[in-house]
């Protein structure tokens, strides 16, 4: 998916900043990997050169062999922030990607009414946005993100700012709609056990430059559930995350 | 029920300030009877309302004149404003050169360029429009301006990655952003346009509440004037309202956001 990626900003004082330096990833179809790392590890910078918000400095992004066409189409964006329009209803904030990609409106009316169904928030098609508790309103921008039916969601801390256990809940719930709607999903995340109970994969970030430092592949079984938490293998998954991390940007990993 | 209610939290809200006012009035009025002070210095509310009273012949003209002054001038400030904030936030150019010219526009005071204008555009009605708008202008445009730029950035960075054209952005995402923007300037700019038509009325005119209170001044008429005086605050009351008005219908959630006492 990407090859030799880079990504320079320029900053007020001094040298460039090196946000992101030589990464390699490559993502299966329907694969659910996750990004870990700490803050300034170039993990949000990956996601939306990904997504085609900015352009790389160097390196080549692919999609199925060939250049990522960008803006694409097969690309949906979850935000840590749930970032709707507060002037619209559930069904029109769902319905708004629609708009800005010039479809028709009414061809994607039953999707969306399917999605809003899929989250449980049936009932709440009219309601705005203000009326919706955090949680609620993450899952309408994850509808939002699904309605066009995209290949890749691209998510970007999605339930950081989410109470624990609301957290946890649609971390599962996320999970089932994978398997319901087959996505490669990208997500991003602070939470170590929160990429593990996730992912497929695991890919670990370091900071000053952002890169990779390891991959690794979660050998949990599938369904996951909450409960596998307190697995022996999913211990030994956080400890070797946590122990690359904390080793630093020039750990041995 | 909830209209019962309704009423009665109206009651509450309204009731307080109405007895204040209402007290303030018989206190005057006895001010007035029991001693001397004299009718040009202080006349009494009963007074003013006589003598007001006396001109309703020609008062709704008056009135009608100051009103569009003050929608002329708002209508014009919103009509000139609003476009021209857009063009500012699309073109760093465009801000660059109007910006400092404006900001040095703005620093005049207005009732001292009042004169000039009406030399410049003649003493009809429209010339108290332009003055009234040139006094409603400023804040609209600063605040238009800061409301098209408030859109979220990543609700921005979402559109970009769908490929959404500018325009297309412009019409669904940063223009209704932009609105509470646009309706807390509107709200300020009702009330200057309110006093840009009387300092306009002031200088050059032969109708309007302004001129009412000039030459009633003039001739010693005080209790003609506080009842200009009234029925100008009325104006601009009623005028202060219609705005916040249609903020509420045209962006309800931005109030119910606001006001927690909307019933849910």
């Amino acid at each position: 998916m990407a090859r030799q990626l880079s990504k320079r900003y320029g900053t007020r004082a001094g040298p460039d900043m090196l946000a992101l330096s030589g990464v390699d990833i490559e993502v299966a179809h329907d694969e659910f990997v996750t990004l870990v790392g700490p803050s300034g590890c170039g993990k949000s910078t990956l996601l939306k050169l990904f997504g085609g918000v900015i352009r790389p400095s160097e390196g080549v992004l692919s999609f199925d062999g060939r250049p990522l066409e960008q803006p694409s189409r097969n690309i949906g964006m979850v935000f840590q922030r749930p970032v709707l329009l507060p002037w619209r209803s559930v069904l029109g904030n769902i319905l708004f990607p629609v708009e800005m990609l010039g479809y028709r409106v009414a061809d994607y009316r039953d999707e969306a009414k399917r999605l809003i169904e899929l989250v449980g928030l049936a009932g709440f098609e009219r309601a705005r946005p203000d009326e919706l508790s955090g949680g609620m309103q993450q899952r309408v921008s994850i509808c939002r993100a699904l309605v066009y039916d995209p290949k890749i969601l691209l998510m970007d801390e999605p339930f950081a700012a989410l109470d624990a256990m609301t957290r946890e809940e649609l971390g599962v719930e996320l999970l089932d709609i994978w398997t319901k709607r087959k996505k490669t999903i990208v997500f991003v995340t602070h939470s170590i056990p929160e990429a593990v109970l996730l992912a497929d994969r695991v890919v670990v970030m370091t900071p000053r430059p952002g890169r990779i430092v390891r991959e690794i592949t979660v050998r949990l079984p599938r369904p996951r559930s909450l409960a596998m938490e307190f697995t022996p293998e999913f211990k030994e998954h956080v400890e070797t995350i946590r122990a690359l991390i904390y080793a630093g940007p020039r750990g041995r990993s | 029920m909830r209209l019962a209610h309704g009423l009665k939290a109206a009651f509450k809200e309204y009731a307080s300030a109405a007895l204040i006012l209402m007290g303030f009035l018989v206190a005057w009025q006895l001010v007035c009877d029991w001693t001397e002070v004299p009718v040009w210095l202080l006349p009494s509310p009963s007074r003013i309302f006589v003598e007001t009273w006396k001109l309703r012949a020609v008062l709704p003209q008056h009135i009608l004149a100051t009103l569009w002054a003050v929608l002329g001038g708002f209508f014009l400030a919103l009509a000139t404003a609003v476009p021209l904030a857009i063009a500012v936030v699309y073109s760093p150019l465009l801000r660059r050169v109007t910006y400092p010219p404006l900001l040095m526009l703005q620093s005049v005071p207005k009732v001292a360029m009042a004169p000039l204008l009406l030399i410049w555009i003649g003493y009809g009605v429209s010339a108290r429009m332009i003055i009234a708008a040139t006094v409603a202008f400023f804040p609209i445009v600063i605040n238009t301006a800061t409301g098209l730029e408030a859109a979220d950035a990543e609700l921005l960075d979402l559109t970009r990655s769908l490929g959404a054209s500018r325009l297309k952005v412009f019409w669904k995402v940063r223009l209704p952003w932009a609105l509470p923007y646009l309706f807390s300037s509107l709200k300020v700019a009702i009330t200057l346009a309110v006093i840009g038509a009387v300092v306009a009325e002031f200088v050059g005119a032969d109708k309007g509440l302004g001129y009412l209170i000039l030459t009633s001044a003039g001739s010693m008429q005080t209790a003609l004037m506080f009842g200009a005086l009234v029925l100008l605050s009325l104006l601009g009351i009623i005028c202060f309202y219609a705005v916040v008005w249609i903020e509420k219908l045209l962006c309800p959630w931005y109030l119910s956001v606001r006001d927690p006492a909307d019933g849910r």
